[in-house]
């Protein structure tokens, strides 16, 4: 049996706040295999965004395991952790997170910078992204000369410059209006079928049905798995 | 990411905001041009006041007999027991030291061409007084040494006095009248100017010291032979001056038959002590000066830290994409460290253009405003050290901003509005 892309057992993340602590993830034990695509979807305050932030390893785990992409998230330095968020993971935010005053082509090639990639390797990797995305015409536009959808694009294309194992994305939909919405869920579609494993938070069902698997989060707990 | 990837990171980033980087380097440019500025115009009025006392002659010594003790009661300075020109020539053939010697007897008189009268000083000299001095003969000869010791009535005038007494030239071989004696005048003395202490240099008329002495002033000592008033003496090229000052009092001791314990009565002058002391003034000057713009370089620091803080609170978002995608936490720490160095250096480089651009137009400004002598020296080093000093404060008030930056939590940064 083959070890699954991500495995997650009996995962919590405890907040400790004033008035007590809060169980944003209260035990979770999930596989999720290469090639998938998951949306996981849940109301505010289900733990959703915390479980992403896990696998992306922007926050640790209070208890239990998490293995992604063979590493094991609870015990690595910060260094090793920004490694991984650098070669393994690609993130997709909602709000796009592109560098004002920057063009298309050099907030694509950022993360390969903190690779040490060289400039012109850097320049080449993103041009093919950029292009993967449709925005090979856009390259040297400024996020301020592109429309929403279009910035999500970008947003999508430096994610995928490091060639990443796991595209997590967070509402990447969130801030467009529904044609781009489709659009954006359209490129995701499309990655997936080239072999892309497929992370997204969501809580719209119409974005939720592009995936072929839906976790269900409540109160910190996976209380459903479609699949 | 290294160091040299993070530049252009750093670099991107200041271009993007370049008002707001402009505004930060603003107190950097201007403490570094102020200092740039009063350390070169200091630093070239200093210069001036070095080549004077050079003019002087550094590598000479000023010996006068120095004050008589008898039975506790001092007599001034030059009131014992004078030097003779024997003792000059025993100093100038004895001691290999010196190069050059001559005993002084100076007077004041008026000088008399048909009519009319300047009063000056004349000057009796060896014609070695002239090496000594480094001072140069401007036209016609210097009389011989066989001339000195004749006490032939020969004179060599110095440019005030031929103003004043020819005024339509023809000074050379012409007789001046000086004390009822009429004096043949054989060369001019090359124009020397003010001193260091205002004086007219070119105000005097040198003449063989035995015929000054004899037909002129009339300076006489009971028990001694041709008496001189100061001898003056130049010391060998590249000797240590402190040795010499030691070997000369050695030597005169011996001469003047001073036992041992007993004290000096004579004093040995040098004036590269004059120029040593004048030195320390001069460093005392730049330590000021250099903390002054320490302390204005250390204000301007506040400045980029301040504007680094601001910078860092305004990217909060774009670190927490960084971190996101893979940068360190010294990645981010060294982004926001070279931002600040970047940017000081360059309102170091910037203040430097402008310090040095202040200082020459000072320089050649100076004239109008009645400030002739106004000289302006950049020192290189000055140059180094600012450059180097600014990007010290780039470092210095750079770190607390970019440790902020580097210990932010990439959740939290990236949820900021």
């Amino acid at each position: 049996m083959s070890t699954p892309l991500i495995r997650a057992r009996n995962l919590t993340r405890v907040y400790r706040l004033g008035g007590g602590d809060v169980h944003a993830l209260a035990g979770i034990d999930v596989d999720i295999e290469r090639g998938e695509y998951v949306a996981v979807m849940g109301a505010s305050g289900s733990g959703k965004s915390t479980f992403m932030n896990l696998l992306g390893a922007l926050d640790r785990p209070t208890s239990g395991t998490l293995v992604v992409d063979g590493a094991s998230l609870a015990d690595q330095t910060p260094d090793q952790l920004a490694a991984f968020r650098n070669k393994s993971v690609g993130f997709v935010f909602q709000q796009f997170n592109l560098l004002a005053r920057t063009t298309a082509l050099d907030n694509v090639s950022l993360p390969l910078i903190y690779r040490g990639m060289s400039a012109a390797k850097r320049k080449a990797r993103a041009e093919d992204c950029l292009r993967m995305v449709g925005l090979g015409d856009r390259m040297d536009h400024h996020p301020s000369q592109l429309s929403g959808g279009q910035q999500q694009r970008v947003a999508i294309a430096r994610a995928l410059a490091g060639e990443p194992s796991i595209l997590l994305a967070d509402e990447p939909t969130g801030a467009l209006d529904s044609q781009t919405s489709a659009d954006v869920m359209g490129i995701f579609d499309e990655l997936n079928t080239s072999g892309i494993t497929i992370i997204l938070v969501t809580h719209e069902d119409e974005v939720g049905a592009h995936a072929k698997r839906r976790l269900w989060f409540r109160d910190g707990l996976i209380v459903e798995d479609q699949r | 990411m290294n160091m040299m990837a993070a530049l252009p990171v750093a670099l991107t980033a200041l271009r993007v905001n370049a008002l707001r980087s402009f505004l930060a380097i603003l107190g950097v440019i201007i403490g570094v041009a102020a200092v740039i500025a009063t350390v070169s115009l200091a630093q070239g009025a200093s210069d001036a006041v070095e080549e004077q006392i050079a003019s002087l002659g550094a590598n000479s010594l000023n010996i006068r007999a120095g004050s008589n003790q008898r039975g506790g009661r001092r007599g001034g300075a030059g009131s014992g027991t004078p030097f003779s020109s024997d003792d000059v020539d025993a100093l100038r053939t004895q001691l290999p030291i010196i190069v050059a010697a001559s005993g002084t007897v100076q007077g004041s008189i008026t000088a008399v061409v048909d009519g009319i009268n300047w009063p000056t000083q004349i000057l009796g000299a060896h014609p070695d007084y002239v090496e000594v001095r480094d001072w140069t003969i401007g036209e016609g000869r210097l009389y011989t040494p066989q001339e000195n010791l004749r006490g032939s009535r020969v004179a060599v005038l110095g440019q005030t006095v031929v103003d004043e007494l020819f005024p339509s030239g023809g000074a050379v071989g012409a007789t001046v009248r000086v004390a009822g004696q009429p004096f043949e005048v054989i060369g001019i003395l090359a124009e020397r100017g003010q001193g260091g202490f205002g004086q007219d240099q070119d105000d005097i008329i040198l003449a063989p010291i035995s015929t000054v002495r004899d037909r002129v002033v009339g300076f006489a000592r009971a028990g001694v032979r041709d008496p001189v008033q100061t001898v003056w003496v130049e010391i060998a090229p590249g000797e240590d001056m402190d040795l010499a000052v030691a070997e000369v009092e050695d030597f005169l001791r011996i001469l003047r038959d001073i036992e041992p314990g007993e004290e000096d009565d004579f004093a040995v002058r040098n004036f590269a002590e004059f120029i040593r002391a004048f030195n320390e003034t001069e460093n005392i000057l730049g330590l000021m000066l250099a903390s002054a713009g320490l302390i204005t370089l250390f204000v301007g620091g506040i400045g980029i830290m301040n504007v680094m803080l601001v910078s860092v609170t305004e990217r909060t978002r774009e670190i927490g994409l960084r971190l996101a995608i893979g940068a360190r936490r010294a990645d981010i720490r060294n982004q926001f460290l070279i931002e600040s160095v970047v940017l000081c250096s360059l309102g170091g480089a910037i203040g430097l253009a402008l310090g040095v651009g202040i200082s020459l137009s000072a320089e050649s400004l100076g004239p109008m405003v009645g400030a002739d002598d106004l000289a302006v020296s950049v020192d290189p080093t000055i140059a180094l050290v600012a450059i180097g000093a600014s990007a010290g404060v780039g470092v210095l008030f750079g770190f607390y901003p970019a440790m902020r930056a580097s210990r932010l939590d990439p959740i939290e940064a990236l949820r900021h509005e």
